[in-house]
């Protein structure tokens, strides 16, 4: 696909220049993130919510529970799903159209990083084993985009999962009652996205959209509470040495700690 | 995760299928078996079969799309309804149009796309059985594929999975340790140039873990190298090399 998003060649070489230089056109340093803000319980009719702002990319997340039927392969467990949708109104070159890939991309990164690190005990999300289990859907809705979708996305999707209710529901005869008790969900771990980018072979973090349009690749490195790497993903057409992916590995665990210890003070009290 | 697993390595470390942690599947490559094609691929590989077919550089379509300084590379990833346990619906899944995206991106940068203004080059990789470790066994093919299509390129691209079963990290998973396994990698690079140009990841890997993962998909990946010139060599020069100053070569024996 051709670059949406078109960056100057000078505006190019500027920021080519200053990362020679290890420096960054808004200052950062090549290991350091924007501005980060979570803000929880933004709407009201859904389980949960959170809108995230990290630098100038803006994206809100809602989660919704219901009953729903379980995969015939997984009888046993609850149903959690992640989508995200990059609104046409959120950059001058967007259309309105069913999703691209680089839309599918990003929906199924998130959804692996929250899966993989086993984030929410879907087996006790169940209310009859192969019949009925709760499902949840957490759809993101991209309001601005300024780079790095994938951990602003990732992090409201967290965010609004660690703040929801889920309706109790019980199996009444052969139908499903709600009870009307609101419980958090069962919530095991926080997964942390952390998505770097290679720019004439200089690594930074959290790339803002000019970068991305000057970058070579990107990689996403989801850690969980213990550091352990629980998803990743590669993406755009350039490459990495293997000891950059290292580096990358190395930063994905310790910005992923400072994240974590963000995203839990934002959410405490549920 | 608290029922009975079956172990999926023995207590001499012999896997389900009767290979040690560093050792790939039986792996098979012909060059040239599509014949319509401008270059074209066959990979069996464990009971992966996968035929890549590369038609271009030819007319872009849709023709805005076309790119003034280079080729502009299409992919397509499919699998076969017969080619899983259950029918798959031969529609284009999610997780197949992500799959191409990653595999286009993977073969991008070995090709010279600067060579051919304002083409189209169109890979495509169709599953015909798939055993797990599909999406890099398509990207080796199409590596050959690109190449017998006298498509110019800064060097192969060779894949490898790499994955953790039974907490232990191992080359190259089979369906069921894909499955059953705690974790799995994709990883392919350029051999010559030591670029990685595409890794995924699902599962739990320590930093430990990941750092082996990476090493080990290398060894491996060259080992895949040497089918993939084998097969090359086959195709042109009746399996003789023309010259052995081959510099992975070199690389293989250390």
């Amino acid at each position: 696909m051709p670059k949406s998003f078109v960056v100057e060649t000078i505006k190019r070489n500027q920021i080519v220049d200053a990362l020679a230089k290890g420096k960054r056109l808004d200052g950062r340093g090549v290991n350091e993130y924007r501005k980060l803000e979570i803000k929880t319980h933004v709407i009201q009719k859904a389980n949960g919510s959170a809108m995230v702002t990290l630098g100038d990319t803006q994206v809100l997340a809602g989660v919704k529970i219901d009953k729903g039927v379980p995969f015939p392969d997984t009888p046993d467990k609850g149903l959690l799903i992640v989508g995200a949708e990059v609104l046409p109104m959120a950059a001058s070159y967007l259309e309105a159209g069913p999703p691209d890939e680089s839309a599918i991309e990003l929906a199924r990164v998130v959804d692996r990083g929250v899966r993989e690190s086993e984030m929410i005990d879907v087996s006790s999300l169940v209310i009859k084993e192969g019949k009925w289990v709760y499902s949840v859907f957490v759809d993101v809705n991209i309001l601005n985009v300024d780079g790095n979708l994938f951990d602003a996305t990732s992090y409201a999707v967290v965010a609004a999962l660690l703040t929801a209710k889920m309706p109790r529901f019980v199996l009444d005869g052969d139908t499903v009652k709600d009870t009307g008790e609101r419980l958090p969900l069962p919530v095991r771990k926080v997964p942390v996205s952390v998505t770097m980018a290679t720019i004439n072979g200089t690594l930074v973090l959290d790339p803002t959209e000019e970068e991305e349009a000057v970058m070579d690749a990107r990689i996403t490195l989801d850690t969980e509470d213990e550091g352990h790497i629980c998803a990743g993903q590669k993406g755009e057409p350039g490459s990495f040495t293997p000891e950059q992916v290292l580096t990358a590995a190395e930063w994905s665990i310790a910005k992923g700690r400072e994240i974590r210890q963000k995203i839990k003070e934002a959410t405490a009290g549920g | 995760m608290t029922e009975e697993k079956r172990r999926l390595i023995d207590e001499n470390g012999i896997r389900t299928d009767g290979r040690r942690w560093d050792e790939l599947r039986p792996l098979k490559i012909e060059v040239g078996v599509v014949k319509n094609a401008d270059g074209s691929a066959l990979i069996e590989w464990g009971k992966n079969k996968i035929i890549a077919a590369v038609y271009g550089p030819k007319e872009m379509h849709p023709k805005h799309l076309e790119l003034a300084d280079r080729a502009f590379l299409k992919c397509r990833y499919h699998m076969a309804p017969f080619s899983v346990e259950e029918r798959k619906n031969p529609a284009p899944s999610r997780r197949e149009i992500e799959i191409s995206k990653v595999i286009r991106e993977a073969l991008q940068p070995a090709l010279f796309l600067e060579d051919y203004p304002r083409t189209a080059i169109q890979v495509y990789v169709e599953v015909l059985q798939s055993d797990g470790g599909s999406r890099v066994a398509g990207v080796t093919a199409s590596a050959l594929a690109l190449a017998d299509a006298g498509i110019n390129m800064r060097d192969l691209v060779v894949g490898c999975a790499v994955g953790k079963v039974d907490g232990k990290v191992v080359l190259d998973l089979n369906d069921i340790e894909d499955k059953e396994g705690s974790g799995d990698m994709p990883f392919t690079f350029m051999p010559n140039l030591n670029q990685v140009t595409l890794l995924q990841m699902d599962g739990l890997f320590t930093l430990d873990e990941f750092k082996q993962a990476v090493e080990l998909g290398k060894a491996g990946g060259m080992k895949v190298y040497q089918a993939q010139r084998e097969a090359l060599l086959k195709r042109y020069f009746d399996g003789a090399a023309p010259d052995s100053s081959a510099p992975a070569a070199e690389m293989m024996e250390a």
